[in-house]
Parts: C-alpha cells; sequence; structure tokens
C-alpha cells in the first residue's frame, strides 16, 4: 500500500479539470513510451495572454491523476514563462509529497505542459521533440531528460534516477551511463563522460546534410530503426517492420507485444517519427500499416 | 466500515476453528516437544496428529510431512534440497509463470553454475507439453512446476507433467501453495515427489507450511542445527502453528467438495457481473482450467491501482498485475508472460474468494464496479472509438496521436 498524502487521495478521487477543449491553443503528451502511464495536456490561452482554461486526460495510477490534477491546478491564471518555470518538485509539493517510487507522475506532468507549450509556439507543428542521445532505451528517457531530473531534484543514486523519470529501470544496461550523467551534473565529471553518440547517430549526421536518393534514404531509415527504434521495442517483445518509403511517406507495421499496444499509436508518432526526423530528415511522416 | 475481503490468494482470514485449535498452544502449552518431561514431551502428540491432518488431506503417509515456516522455505527446500542431494545432474526445469519462491530458488541456482530451463505459456496460460518433453535430459534433475497459478488461477495438468518427467528419471516438485484446500489431492496415486503448502493460504495463520517428500527421496535439509521432523528440517517446532496447520487441513478436507462448488457459482456471478456490466474487460487465464476462487480480469483503458483505490476506498480488498502496484516498475511477469498486452496488464484486477465469502458481498462490488471503471475511464487518455450509433467499441486501438493540429 503507497503511503499517499491526503492532498493526493483528494485530488485522486476529486481530479480538477478532467477533459479536453475544443481548439486548444496547446496539446503536449508526457510520460513513458513504449509502455506504461501516460498523460495529455491541453490548454487555451485568454486575451491577456494568461492560461484560461487547461484540462487533462491519463492512464495512470492514483498518484499520475493526482499529480495531473495538481499541475493543472498550478498553471492555471498563469502566462506560458511562468508555467514554463514549475518544475516536478513544484507538483509533488503542492500534493504535500509523493512517494519516492512515484516521482515519475510528477516529472511526466512537466513533460506534457512542456510539449503542450512548444506545440503552441511552433504552431502546432512540434511536438515533444526527443531532446539528445537515448540513455535507457527501455524507457525511452533521454540525457537531457536525465540531467534535468538530477538538476532540479538533486538527485545521487540511479535508483532515485529510475523513480523519477523511470530511466535505469528495466534491463539495467544503462546504470552506469546514468552514474555518469548524476556525477556530470554533480560537477564531478567521470573521465569515460564524453560517451560516443550512438552510431546510427554518427552515420546519419553528415549525410542527412545533403540530399539523400531514394535508395540512401531507405537504408538510413532502415538503420536508423534497427539501431534507434528497435532496441527499445524488443525489450518490451515488440518489434517493428519497415513496408515502404514513397517519398515522405514511411510505412511501418508493429509486431509482437506492439501490434496489441493501446500505445501504439503514441510509440509510432512519438518516437517512431522523432527518431527519423533527428536522423534522416524532417520532412518525414510515418503512417502504421492498417 | 465492513471490510469485503476478495484477496484470499494472497492471505486468507484464520478460521474461528483453527483459532481454537491454536490458541492453548499460546497460553498453557507452551512446552518444548522435544523435552524429556511429560509437559512439553507430551506436544509431540499434538504435532503427529497435525501431521496426520494435513497427510489426510494430500493422500499421503504421514511420514511424508515436513512441517516448514512456510510456502517459500517449502520450495526452497525443495528446489535447493533435491539438485545438493544428486550432485551429478545439473539441469532443472521451471516455468515462466512460477511464484516467485520457485522462480527466485532457481534462477539462484542457475547462477551457482545449474543449467536453468524455464518453460513458456500460451495466451491463456497453458503449457505445451512438448516443449516440456523436448527439455527434458537425462540431466534434468528437477521438475518444479506449480499446480495452481495464484495471479490466474490456471491449472497446470501435474499428472501429465509429473509421467513425463518421471519418464525421465527427473524428480517432480510442485508448488501447490494455491491448489491446497481448493482441489483434491491425491499424491498415494500421483507422480509427484515434493509438493508445498503455506499455512495462511488456507485459513491458518502465517508462519507456518509443510513440504511433502515422497518416501524413499533424497533432500539435503536446509536447516541445520536438531533432529526435529525427522532432522529434514531442524529447529524447535512451531507448535501452535502446526496444530493449526493441521486443524485448516482437517476443516478443508471436509468442506472442499461443498465449498469448492460454492466458491465456483459465486466467482462465475462476479465475473459474468463484471464483464456485462463494465465493457471492454476481459478474462486473462484459461477459464476451462482453473480454480474454482479466482478470476483476472483487465479492464481496457485504465490502470488497476487506481482502481484499487477506489475499491479500497469502499472496503473492497482485491489486488492488480499493475506495475504501480509492485513498488519496482515490473508489472506483472505471469500477465506478461501470457503476452497480455501491455495497458491489459495495467488494468489487471484478481478477485479471489474464500469460503467466507457471501454472495451480498459479490453483489455489491458487482454493483460498484462499473460506477469506477467509469469514472476512471472518463479521465483516460485510452478510449473504444464508438461508431455514431453508439452500438459500442469498432475500432479498439486508443485515439492517441502526437498533438498536431
Amino acid at each position: 500500500m503507497w503511503d499517499y498524502t491526503d492532498k493526493v487521495k483528494e485530488h485522486f478521487f476529486r481530479p480538477r479539470n478532467v477533459g479536453t477543449i475544443e481548439g486548444a491553443d496547446g496539446v503536449g503528451v508526457g510520460g513513458s513510451l513504449a509502455c506504461g502511464d501516460a498523460l495529455k495536456l491541453m490548454f487555451k490561452l485568454g486575451p491577456d495572454g494568461r492560461i484560461a482554461e487547461v484540462k487533462f486526460q491519463t492512464f495512470g495510477c492514483g498518484s499520475a491523476i493526482a499529480s495531473a490534477s495538481a499541475l493543472t491546478e498550478l498553471i492555471k491564471g498563469k502566462t506560458l514563462a511562468e508555467a514554463e518555470r514549475i518544475t516536478n518538485k513544484d507538483v509533488a509539493e503542492y500534493l504535500g509529497g509523493l512517494p519516492e517510487q512515484k516521482m515519475h507522475c510528477s516529472v511526466m506532468g512537466r513533460e506534457a505542459l512542456e510539449a503542450a507549450i512548444e506545440n503552441y509556439r511552433t504552431g502546432g507543428k512540434g511536438g515533444r521533440q526527443l531532446e539528445g542521445r537515448v540513455v535507457c532505451t527501455c524507457f525511452g528517457v533521454t540525457e537531457k531528460e536525465i540531467e534535468r531530473v538530477v538538476r532540479e531534484n538533486g538527485l545521487a543514486t540511479v535508483e532515485q534516477v529510475t523513480n523519477y523519470c523511470k530511466a535505469g529501470g528495466g534491463c539495467g544496461g544503462c546504470h552506469g551511463e546514468i552514474e555518469e550523467i548524476i556525477g556530470g551534473v554533480r560537477g564531478e565529471r567521470g573521465p569515460a563522460a564524453a560517451a560516443a553518440p550512438p552510431a546510427a547517430a554518427a552515420a546519419a549526421a553528415a549525410p542527412s546534410k545533403k540530399a539523400l536518393t531514394n535508395i540512401q534514404k531507405i537504408q538510413l531509415i532502415q538503420q536508423v530503426l534497427d539501431q534507434e527504434v528497435r532496441p527499445a521495442l524488443q525489450a518490451d517483445g515488440g518489434d517493428l517492420e519497415l513496408i515502404d518509403v514513397e517519398g515522405n511517406r514511411v510505412v511501418v507495421a508493429l509486431r509482437g507485444m506492439c501490434a496489441q499496444c493501446q500505445a501504439a499509436g503514441f510509440t509510432i508518432a512519438d518516437v517512431v517519427q522523432a527518431k527519423l526526423r533527428e536522423f534522416v530528415s524532417g520532412e518525414l511522416t510515418v503512417e502504421e500499416q492498417k | 466500515m465492513r471490510t469485503i475481503y476478495l484477496d484470499n490468494n494472497a492471505t486468507t482470514a484464520v478460521d474461528p476453528e483453527v483459532r481454537e485449535a491454536l490458541w492453548p498452544y499460546l497460553t498453557e502449552y507452551y512446552g518444548n516437544a522435544s523435552s524429556m518431561h511429560e509437559f512439553g514431551g507430551a506436544l509431540r502428540h499434538r504435532i503427529e496428529e497435525a501431521r496426520g491432518q494435513a497427510a489426510a488431506l494430500l493422500g499421503c503417509e504421514a511420514g511424508e510431512v515436513i512441517f516448514t515456516s512456510g510456502g517459500t522455505e517449502s520450495d526452497n527446500t525443495a528446489i535447493r534440497g533435491v539438485l545438493a542431494a544428486q550432485p551429478r545432474k545439473r539441469h532443472l526445469i521451471t516455468t515462466r509463470v512460477e511464484h516467485p519462491a520457485v522462480l527466485s530458488a532457481c534462477r539462484q541456482m542457475q547462477r551457482e553454475g545449474y543449467r536453468l530451463t524455464e518453460l513458456g505459456v500460451d495466451g491463456s496460460g497453458r503449457l505445451d507439453l512438448e516443449e516440456l518433453r523436448g527439455a527434458l535430459t537425462d540431466e534434468t534433475a528437477l521438475v518444479s512446476v506449480m499446480w495452481a497459478n495464484n495471479e490466474t488461477g490456471v491449472l497446470f495438468p501435474i499428472e501429465e507433467i509429473g509421467s513425463m518427467a518421471r519418464s525421465r528419471g527427473a524428480l517432480v516438485h510442485t508448488d501447490a501453495v494455491q491448489a491446497a484446500g481448493k482441489l483434491a489431492i491425491d499424491l498415494a496415486r500421483l507422480p509427484v515427489d515434493l509438493l508445498s503448502v503455506s499455512g495462511h493460504k488456507l485459513h491458518a495463520p502465517k508462519g507456518v507450511g509443510l513440504l511433502y517428500v515422497r518416501r524413499g527421496t533424497r533432500v539435503q535439509p536446509l536447516m541445520l542445527g536438531g533432529h526435529q521432523e525427522f532432522g529434514r528440517r531442524a529447529g524447535t517446532e512451531n507448535v501452535a502453528g502446526i496444530a493449526a496447520l493441521g486443524k485448516a487441513c482437517e476443516l478443508s478436507r471436509r468442506r472442499l467438495v461443498e465449498e469448492t462448488a460454492r466458491v465456483g457459482r459465486l466467482r462465475d456471478r462476479l465475473e459474468e457481473g463484471l464483464l456485462r456490466d463494465c465493457l471492454d474487460a476481459r478474462v486473462n487465464g484459461d477459464r476451462s482450467a482453473r480454480l474454482a476462487n479466482t478470476t483476472n480480469i483487465s479492464f481496457e483503458y485504465v490502470e488497476g491501482e487506481a482502481i484499487l483505490l477506489m475499491l479500497d476506498r469502499l472496503g473492497v480488498c482485491a489486488s492488480s498485475g499493475s506495475a504501480c502496484t509492485s513498488g519496482s516498475l515490473e508489472p506483472s511477469h505471469v500477465l506478461r508472460a501470457m503476452g497480455v498486452p501491455f495497458t491489459a496488464v495495467h488494468g489487471s484486477i484478481r478477485f479471489s474468494l474464500s469460503r467466507f465469502t457471501t454472495e451480498e458481498e459479490i453483489d455489491f462490488v458487482i454493483g460498484e464496479m462499473p460506477g469506477i471503471i467509469g469514472r476512471l475511464r472518463e479521465i483516460s487518455m485510452f478510449r473504444p472509438e464508438r461508431d455514431a450509433t453508439g452500438e459500442g467499441p469498432r475500432e479498439r486501438r486508443p485515439g492517441l496521436s502526437a498533438p498536431r493540429r
């Protein structure tokens, strides 16, 4: 039994601002990528540039619902600049604290908020972008995200990082890297901190600058999928297959666990497309073969 | 607030008759059964009476019952003890859906140099016996396969598994922690060499269990330091616990047929009611070969811990395979081994009934669940896309995509 504060319980049993907004100004999604909990946040600005209305929907546990509810209460009436300064710590404090293993729920809220603001600023084009190198392939957590939770919450151990953003909670293969990131943020950067970027990133960096032939593009897409996407899906018993590339339209099919997964739409749009745009071309769109 | 306890695969209430049987040994009769004086020595009779009561439930001889501290100790003793007693055989077989007491012990043996085969299950939680047949070798020392799964209630065909293993010269252990008291067990004719039972799963208190060891089976003891339990489990006997377990076995044996039928009817009523009234719900596990008291249901688009919190507020106790309830980030290894989709694992709830469950309690839960599920689905971002006529789910994929306008 989790030790939830009364405030957490209250926001779980009576969550504020549940739902969707017709014609929202910004919409963002947060949460772990391949599976697990997820949060969708949307807002509408008033004439004064302040957040007039905010709504959320979440697939998550009690503390995920409470964290989302708390976040919406915190940002209501704020300007976007003010809202951006709200950290996961503020959410947790508002709720009188969260169990350590549940801190990732508050981080998920902040992620969704950032994505929604980004979405607004880019006129609806930008969503949640995967910034930087993916360190934890099991849960799709990047170096930047890990650095941020470490910095904002003063974390010192891998276990804490897992509690805050899930990184390192799967196969455990990235524990060494997480330690280095912690060391780096805490000003004690280890000698191996300048880890090499993933092979696909290095390979993709150069050719993506010049125009690709169609064959080169297909090969590069396949390479990025093999190195950057499929390992994370395979870790969860799923897989993905490249079906076709037609101009900038990439068609893929999900296999294994992913084929049945409710979060598949999310995986396709958010992970696969983001990866291909990052490493191949910003104009690609990814579709799932029906 | 009254408690509606539907988490009996986790633990059970101590039966009032069991409580009475155990009480004297916590008060007046506190002696040590190994003592040379009558005050302590007389307790030996009570221990042997309990051994007889347990043997009667299991269909074995009294001398084949070793009392332990519980299911976990029994499992560990069986696995480690059998392997240590036949050092030349270096292979063991288990399944991916075992209780951690078995799975962790087997994986530890693997770390210590044994070869381990973990058999998979299909979408209904069933084993492929051909996979077992293919895995067995002359090197196989032990096959450890649970009888009934704690999460889904699915039963494994122990008799066939046992015969197959024996034909290749392997010993057979079954974790019967969930089966004991819920199924008729007749070890006299079953090809099983070792069987684990836990007291607190059949209305005895926590801290006592037993391991059945077929006569002539070599097992090295886990506990050293005394002659108790035929030299197979050292330590001063937990007389109160043993007396309680004996009584619990007797009650289970007497009531087994009538109770299983009644509990099975209530479980079916609950299951049918929930599937009828909560849309997009599915039963996990083979419904044709399952414990009568267990149902494991996935409610799509919602998360299990949130359901449990809402049930808890109403005094209803159940459990979930969701990662959010496990303390780690790992969802149920049993449901994952069955290939249950992730969101369905997260939305899974196990209800497990007992002899004390009433029809009124079941009807209360049937009445409350649709509201809970409906409320959480309102909050959820995943939902079935129903067609305009509202005739029901057409497309089960969630309508979630990256923000795009």
